[in-house]
């Protein structure tokens, strides 16, 4: 790992201007359970570490009525704990439960999830299926327009998220088959029935990140249940693959979680 | 049991983990000495290349640096050696190529030690490491055994032509032939024994120094073997004498067999410490330590099991292929050789027995014992067969292995071991009832109905620990001893330090050992002291690996305390006037035989070192040593059952219950050995379901993080079932036999035997290890259509 500079703003506008003041080698820390990886690696070399965890605002969780709103610095465990969320939207709080380890569970925000976007992490397919939009600094970016590819997304070099809304839907489940090694999503599957319709938003599979299913979101259109999706078979191409799982075993565990969510979702 | 209800048999609470558990343990990390630099290792990011050149210079510039070693530094200092000499099937001897400390010229796998850097800090010296420029000319690599006797396979080393580093055999070919012409059935079967990683706790370390005042080197290293590395690095590396040469192995966290080996880190540390005069200190990181560990198991093997008409063993013949790696580690040539194919004729009266090993140099990390090291590779390939016969000859899998068992001890197998005791059936009886194997039907329905197939899977066997006689072991290639050393000394007012030549580093025997000497002396468990890991304290000793501690190194500190004892009778004698032969010992107390004149054990060793009234001619003092080398193997055995489920549609396996029922000798801490099973069977597991090494055919490790490497974990495991039927090991006076590998040696078969129970209904006959959740779903899919 590199030497950096680290800051500790406790504002968001000193956040803002420490990120640019560091231009090009500068880059936002939270949970760092992503970052900091990276960087032992030598695949991430910051010159300064901007930290949000001095910043006042970020780690609440709001009940709006028709949504709820996660602070950028929420780790997932007060997500997966939060009355709120299992209250409003109970298939957020298990799959935040369902993120890697008690450990990981406890420094990783959801902040830091989206915006790194890893096509293995769980948060993207919740915030699809949900229709969640991602609140920065200056605007807000709509969850289908926000998550471009593989640790691609619409921020631009100096965004700081604040928080992600959420509408509640009428029913939601995610299932999730996880990398035995990594405890990471091989194929996750959120489904949704709420105020966008019907949404089935897959992570972990594909090597562009999250994506849609409209074959299956029409099915359940038409008859909301398990059987709907199980013959619903999804290409292998595209798809990532590695040690754990090929393109044809991916592709296939897609149909089997997406019917476990449609299960789920009772 | 003694008095004081801490002795032999008791579930006395480790001594050892208030410092674990308090965060107070001393690991080689933990230790800094004054004025000391840190060294980093840099390492081959290549399998297989020739060093065309290495250019130091601006590595050297950057700051911090002190010093940068390479191979052409430590040219001449003698390469890393291996401990045990095979002979071919034809009486040649095995090829044994130089392992130099520092690449010479050449690197051979992923991780291969190529230069050392000293600096200040350990960041100096990574950072300067960095710019180290080594030009490396890339050469064919050969990163498998199918890779490395392939026709025109790249070479590892000129000298081993088709990469063969032996070609060994055991037992009687021509009685196996015959036994086969005789035969009703044939069955077969190919299997792989998946590669491995070790993946202790702790990383690796060490931190050396020498004092130009004195030329004394000591070394703190994360090693099984204190002694054994001293021997190595002294006598045949770096040429020192014993006297000059300390190796210190403090609390070690988990070895498993990968800090067994005498490694180049070591060599390159002491060597550094010399050239330098300052301490320099290394410590392996996670991602190094998965490429530079000793690396277990990785066999091809095919076998054949003749039959007669009721199924009784008439023969088998085994040939493995073994992975060595890229150098002969330290024990890696007697692991799939004399820790391997002496297992074949396991709890079974098979009457012919043959098994032939070739063993392959391949661009891999080189690879040596890990937990039951050889043994885990003979019951799986054993237990697979016998199951595979019972499915395919239509008999009952319990029946067919109690058909075979041997029932008269001692029993000479066709395959050089001798077992002393046994009882096979009692440890089979007490496994199915506890594991209500009758039962099991109706718990494979109730799992049908809710969409997942269950199995059901065992496995019998023996196993062969304590690695002895060191006469016999070195008629068959040893380079050393298999002996252990045990010291006791009885302290003026009556506590105790034990001094042992094994080392623990989980195993406990800080408890174990003192329950033993507390025992035997009737002194308070607390007024004992169990000493191990510095060569200056503690007398020479093999160290601890094939469970052998308690069988070998308890039986030896079992024989110093006899001596005390018999040392003590004679001052006892003479404090009671009473004649030697009248004085009894029990409990703490040297008595005239009846009579309640007594004198305790506190009294007589505060007379042995205040020796005013005093036998004429006795020695003062009570200190005793013993050093024991065993008359046999030690032979645990077991049944392990294990019953998983499977849900099909993901191909996920889930291990429900395991239960063993194992014959281990007597148990001096129950809750010690019970640990040990837990532990053992969490490694059987993760051999069977979930953990392998991966290498691309480059040479490049695939699985060298824990994103792509899967270890166990808790939750992947059922609560543990364990019950126990004891005969008491016959050759050894605490009628002991070892347990730390059991697990890992029992429960692999069981558990794909009870994969494949599983599957058999959709078709499936045959899984790989690991069986994961793709390769179940495969299987499942091409016996689908
Ligand atoms: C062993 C392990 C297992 C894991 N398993 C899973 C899993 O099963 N599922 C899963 O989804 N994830 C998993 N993760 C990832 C974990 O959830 C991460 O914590 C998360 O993805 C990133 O959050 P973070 O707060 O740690 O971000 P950091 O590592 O601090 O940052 C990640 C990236 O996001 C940027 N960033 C952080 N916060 C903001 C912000 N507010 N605005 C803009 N940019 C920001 C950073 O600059 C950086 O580029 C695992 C991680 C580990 C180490």
């Amino acid at each position: 790992m590199n030497d950096f500079t680290y800051h500790a703003p406790t504002s968001l506008d000193e956040a803002l201007a420490a990120l640019r003041g560091g231009g090009d080698g500068a880059k936002l820390i939270a949970g760092g359970h992503s970052l900091l990886p990276v960087m032992k690696l030598n695949l991430a070399s910051p010159t300064d570490l901007v930290s949000l965890a001095g910043v006042p605002g970020l780690g609440d969780i709001a009940d709006g009525g028709d949504s709820v709103t996660v602070g950028a610095m929420c780790r997932h465990a007060q997500v997966a704990g939060s009355a709120v969320v299992q209250a409003r939207i109970p298939a957020l709080a298990a799959m935040a439960d369902g993120i890697g380890d008690a450990q990981v569970r406890n420094a990783g925000t959801i902040g830091g999830s989206v915006a790194h976007n890893d096509p293995a992490a769980d948060y993207p397919a919740a915030c699809v299926a949900l229709g969640a939009t991602i609140v920065t600094d200056r605007r807000e970016i709509h969850s289908d327009d926000f998550f471009q590819g593989m640790f691609a997304t619409a921020l631009a070099d100096d965004e700081v998220v604040t928080a992600v809304r959420f509408p509640v839907p009428a029913r939601a489940a995610y299932a999730k088959f996880a990398n035995p090694a990594s405890k990471y999503a091989v194929a996750g599957v959120m489904v949704a029935d709420g105020p966008a319709g019907v949404r089935v938003a897959v992570t972990g599979a594909s090597g562009d990140g999250v994506f849609r299913v409209a074959e299956m979101e029409a099915a359940l259109g038409a008859s909301f249940s398990g059987e709907a999706v199980a013959g619903v078979a999804v290409s292998s191409d595209g798809m990532l693959s590695d040690t754990a799982a090929g393109a044809d075993y991916r592709a296939h565990l897609v149909t089997v979680m997406a019917k476990r969510a449609v299960e789920a979702c009772g | 049991m003694s008095a004081n209800g801490s002795g032999i048999g008791a579930s006395v609470k480790r001594k050892e983990d208030t410092r674990f558990l308090t965060g107070r343990g001393r690991y080689t990390d933990d230790i800094n000495l004054p004025g000391q630099l840190y060294g980093y290792i840099l390492r081959s990011p290549v399998a297989h290349a020739d060093i065309g050149g290495i250019d130091t210079s601006a590595a050297a510039a950057a700051p911090g640096v002190h010093a940068i070693f390479t191979g052409s530094d430590m040219e001449g200092v003698g390469g890393i050696p291996t401990g045990w000499l095979i002979h071919s099937k034809d009486g040649e001897p095995m090829v044994e190529p130089g392992h130099p400390a520092l690449a010479l010229g050449k690197v051979r796998y992923v991780g291969d030690c190529v230069a050392i850097v000293v600096a200040e800090t350990r960041e100096q010296a990574k950072e300067a490491a960095n710019l180290i420029d080594v030009d490396y000319q890339e050469l064919p690599a050969v990163a498998s055994i199918e890779a490395a006797e392939a026709e025109g396979a790249a070479q590892v080393f000129d000298e081993a032509p088709g990469n063969v580093c032996y070609d060994w055999e055991v037992g009687d070919r021509a009685a196996t032939d015959a036994a086969f012409d005789e035969a009703t059935h044939v069955v077969s079967i190919d299997v792989v024994n998946n590669r491995l990683i070790p993946n202790a706790i702790e990383p690796r370390a060490a931190i050396a120094n020498y004092d130009p005042a004195t030329g004394d080197y000591t070394l703190y290293t994360t090693s099984q073997n204190p002694h054994l590395i001293r021997l190595l690095l002294g006598a045949f590396v770096l040429g020192l004498p014993e006297h000059k040469l300390r190796i210190v192995a403090p609390d070690v966290g988990g070895g498993f067999g990968s800090k067994i080996p005498h490694y180049a880190e070591e060599a390159i540390l002491t060597w550094t410490a010399g050239q330098l005069g300052r301490p320099v200190k290394w410590t392996c990181e996670r991602i190094d330590a998965f490429k530079s560990d000793t690396h277990g198991r990785d066999h091809i093997s095919t076998a054949r099991l003749a039959l007669d008409a009721d199924g009784k063993f008439l023969g088998l013949h085994v040939s493995t292929k073994a992975n060595l790696g890229a150098y002969l580690s330290t024990f890696a040539t007697c692991v799939p050789t004399y820790l391997y194919g002496i297992l074949f004729a396991g709890p079974y009266t098979t009457p012919a027995v043959y098994c032939e090993v070739k063993s392959f140099f391949t661009n891999t990390v080189p690879v040596d014992a890990l937990r039951g090291a050889g043994r885990p590779e003979a019951t799986y390939l054993l237990e697979r067969l016998v199951e595979k016969a019972a499915v395919e000859l239509g008999m009952d899998r319990v029946e067919i292995r109690r058909k075979n068992f041997i029932r008269e001890f001692p029993y000479q197998t066709p395959v050089a071991l001798q077992y002393d005791q046994g009882d096979y059936d009692a440890t089979l009886d007490l496994a199915l009832k506890a594991s209500d194997w009758a039962g099991f039907e109706a718990r494979r329905a109730e799992s049908a109905a809710r969409g997942k197939c269950r199995g059901i899977g065992i496995s019998t066997f023996i196993e062969a620990c304590g690695i002895a006689p060191s006469a016999v072991v070195g008629s068959l290639g040893a380079r050393a001893g298999l002996y252990e050393s045990g010291s006791v000394r009885v302290h003026p007012t009556g506590s105790v330090s034990v001094f042992t030549g094994t080392h623990s580093h989980g195993q406990g025997h800080e408890t174990t050992f003192a329950q033993i000497v507390s025992d035997m002396l009737g002194v308070d468990f607390e007024a004992v002291d169990v000493v191990h890991g510095d060569s200056a304290k503690i007398p020479f000793g093999m160290g601890t690996y094939g469970s052998r501690s308690l069988a070998v190194g308890g039986t030896a500190i079992y024989l110093a305390v006899e001596k005390v004892i018999e040392k003590g009778k004679k001052i006892a004698a003479h404090l009671l006037e009473a004649s030697v032969e009248d004085i009894e010992f029990e409990n703490g107390s040297f008595t005239v035989a009846g009579t309640d004149r007594s004198k305790s054990l506190g009294e007589v060793a505060l007379t042995a070192y205040v020796p005013h009234n005093y036998p004429e001619g006795l020695e003062p003092g009570l200190e005793e040593t013993a050093f024991y080398d065993p008359l046999n193997f030690t032979f645990p055995a077991g049944t392990h059952v294990a019953e998983v489920e499977v849900d099909p549609e993901t191909g996920e396996v889930e291990v429900v219950a395991v239960t063993g029922a194992d014959d281990v000798g007597r148990i001096i801490n129950p809750m010690i050995v019970d640990g040990q099973l837990h532990g053992g069977l969490a490694h059987g597991i993760g051999q069977a379901l979930l953990e392998e090494c991966l290498y691309q055919d480059d040479g490049q490790l695939q699985t060298g993080s824990y994103l792509d490497y899967t270890m166990p974990r808790a939750a992947d495991l059922p609560s543990f079932n364990i019950n126990h039927n004891t005969t008491l090991c016959t050759h050894n006076p605490l009628g002991v036999k070892g347990v730390g590998e059991v697990g890992s040696i029992g429960v692999p078969p069981a558990v794909i035997n009870a994969v494949i129970d599983a599957l058999r209904p959709l078709g499936v006959n045959d899984m790989a290890m690991p069986a994961t959740s793709q390769k179940v779903w495969q299987a499942i899919q091409q016996a689908q259509g």
